[in-house]
């Protein structure tokens, strides 16, 4: 079962300048373990040091944010696209 | 090395960030008025939270054919963050025709137009220029650009055109 994962200019480098790639996975927490798997380096751009997923990656799939659906269980059908997206995101050094 | 400094120094100072802007074009932002009338209106409008949005363009030309009004997710005075669903119809539509993402812009009410220790943190699209309306200055708001890649800031004069 693979799904297809659209990258950001900032992780294509991670996939040797890959736009996209396939994945096998039935959950984004599969999905993202594979990652890492192929191509070193996802899981410490993606995660914390908590092992959560970082607040300013956004994670789509087939357009819905899965930050509104079941997180990192978000369940994937075959052929479901995937889109990471960093955040668009700033602010004052004095609130954060 | 301590000991090469007095070498360096003098040599430093008599290049002022504004002549080394002039030399190099490729370091502009070229940027219509009404686009830069669009955000001043953006910002005063969201004061006193900070708004944000995005401008884009075909990406061989560097030029800006359409300016997005984003939605500052965080409603906040202090922080911007564009609405996740927004940012990423902004981008389909963008990507569909051909287009790059040239500038994300945001509003600082109350402080400078030059980016925050945060606002670098936070710059994940180093390919795009990152631009600062600044209201400090009720009556005189002031634009400026940047480039942010890797932590390093580096400014980019906006070329006001027709
Ligand atoms: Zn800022």
């Amino acid at each position: 079962m693979a799904v297809e994962v659209r990258l950001p200019m900032i992780l294509q480098k991670v996939a040797g300048g890959a736009k996209t790639v396939k994945v096998e996975g039935k959950s984004i927490r599969e999905v993202f373990d594979n990652l890492e798997k192929n191509h070193p380096g996802f899981a410490s751009r993606l995660f914390d040091n908590e092992g959560n997923l970082n607040h300013f990656i956004m994670v789509y799939v087939n357009n819905e944010d899965i930050r509104l659906q079941r997180g990192m269980q978000t369940e994937l059908k075959d052929g479901d696209v995937i889109t990471l997206l960093p955040a668009m995101a700033g602010g004052e050094d004095c609130c954060r | 090395m301590e000991t090469s400094l007095p070498f360096c120094l003098p040599w430093l100072a008599g290049k002022t960030a504004a002549a080394e802007l002039k030399d190099r074009p490729e370091s502009s932002f070229p940027l219509a008025r009404r686009y830069a009338d669009e955000m001043i209106a953006h910002a005063r409008e969201e004061a006193p939270n900070e708004c944000c949005g995005i401008l884009a363009g075909p990406a061989n030309e560097g030029r800006v054919k359409k300016l997005y009004r984003g939605i500052n997710a965080e409603k906040s005075p202090v922080r911007y963050n564009i609405d996740p669903q927004q940012l990423l119809s902004i981008h389909e539509e963008t990507e569909a025709k051909g287009w790059a993402i040239l500038g994300i812009y945001h509003s600082h009410t109350h402080t400078e137009a030059s980016p925050s220790a945060t606002d670098v943190r936070l710059a994940f699209w180093p390919d795009s220029i990152y631009l600062i309306i600044s209201l400090k200055q009720p009556g005189e708001p002031v634009i400026r650009a940047f480039s942010i890649r890797d932590g390093q800031i580096e400014e980019k004069q906006v070329a006001i055109g027709g």
